[in-house]
């Protein structure tokens, strides 16, 4: 595993605080061009693929959804998705690509 | 050590077949294949799943993609997994999302591209193994994937 990048731009929202069993969404949004390997240079050259393979999301630790993704996923990758609020602690994002990317977010919540 | 090598082989297999098929864009048939082996073979009922993305849309490299399945996210009856299959694109698969009953609801959005006009399916596989689909037709103006840098 190659070290985080905290270089590449990305971001997870989730509300701040949440009532128990209520369906809160989270957005996570990285900055990434999400080259198809499809593309071709004026000369060309086919342009390598460059892509986010996977997206997961940890709630304190344990995976609540993942997602895989191919070329047909948009530059700048957004992923919205829910999750029931249990209890306090954190919401861990990560996105696994190609050239050794690996990037983590993560978010705190309150749940009363 | 002799199935570590089996599993190589047939991986290479599956990868040659790859960069064969990646030569042409995707048709309605190869949909139809990347559909059939989501569901391995069954028929997906078309019902509890509702797909949306515009009818018409400007820029093909930036679709927005709405899908809601109805489920009650129980831990006995959930959906686990949605799939996305682009029917025109060079690649029919967009994006697989798993799902746990902690989901609350079987639901995501993101952003897709579209290299042509065409039809959109999303399945849905439910913990039980029962397939449901939906689809959305949009005719793409400007095609993802064409232009040259």
């Amino acid at each position: 595993m190659t070290p985080d990048r905290p270089s590449v731009r990305s971001l997870v929202q989730a509300p701040k605080i949440a009532a128990r069993g209520d369906i809160i969404e989270i957005r996570a949004i990285i900055a990434h061009r999400m080259e198809t390997g499809f593309r071709h240079t004026e000369r060309g050259e086919r342009i390598a693929r460059d892509i986010i393979r996977r997206f997961e999301c940890r709630y304190n630790g344990v995976e609540i959804f993942s997602a895989d993704l191919h070329p047909a996923i948009a530059a700048n990758p957004l992923i919205s998705f829910h999750t029931v609020a249990t209890e306090s602690g954190r919401l861990q994002c990560r996105w696994i690509g190609d050239n050794g990317l690996l990037v983590n977010n993560e978010v705190e919540i309150v749940v009363s | 050590m002799k199935s570590k090598r089996r599993r190589f082989i047939s991986a290479s297999a599956a990868g040659l077949a790859l960069v064969a098929v990646d030569r042409l864009h995707a048709s309605p048939d190869r949909a139809q294949a990347a559909l059939r082996a989501i569901t391995r073979g069954a028929a997906p009922e078309e019902k509890r799943v509702e797909l949306d993305i515009p009818p018409l849309v400007e820029n093909g490299n930036l679709v927005v993609l709405n899908v809601r399945v109805q489920s009650p996210m129980t831990a006995n009856d959930f959906v686990k997994t949605i799939y996305i299959v682009a029917e025109g694109n060079p690649l029919p698969n967009v994006i697989t999302a798993h799902f746990t009953p902690r989901a609350g609801k079987a639901a995501l959005s993101t952003r897709v591209r579209l290299s042509e006009s065409q039809r959109v399916w999303a399945i849905a596989e439910t913990n039980k193994g029962t397939f449901y689909s939906g689809q959305a037709s949009t005719i793409v103006t400007l095609a993802a994937c064409t232009e040259e840098r």
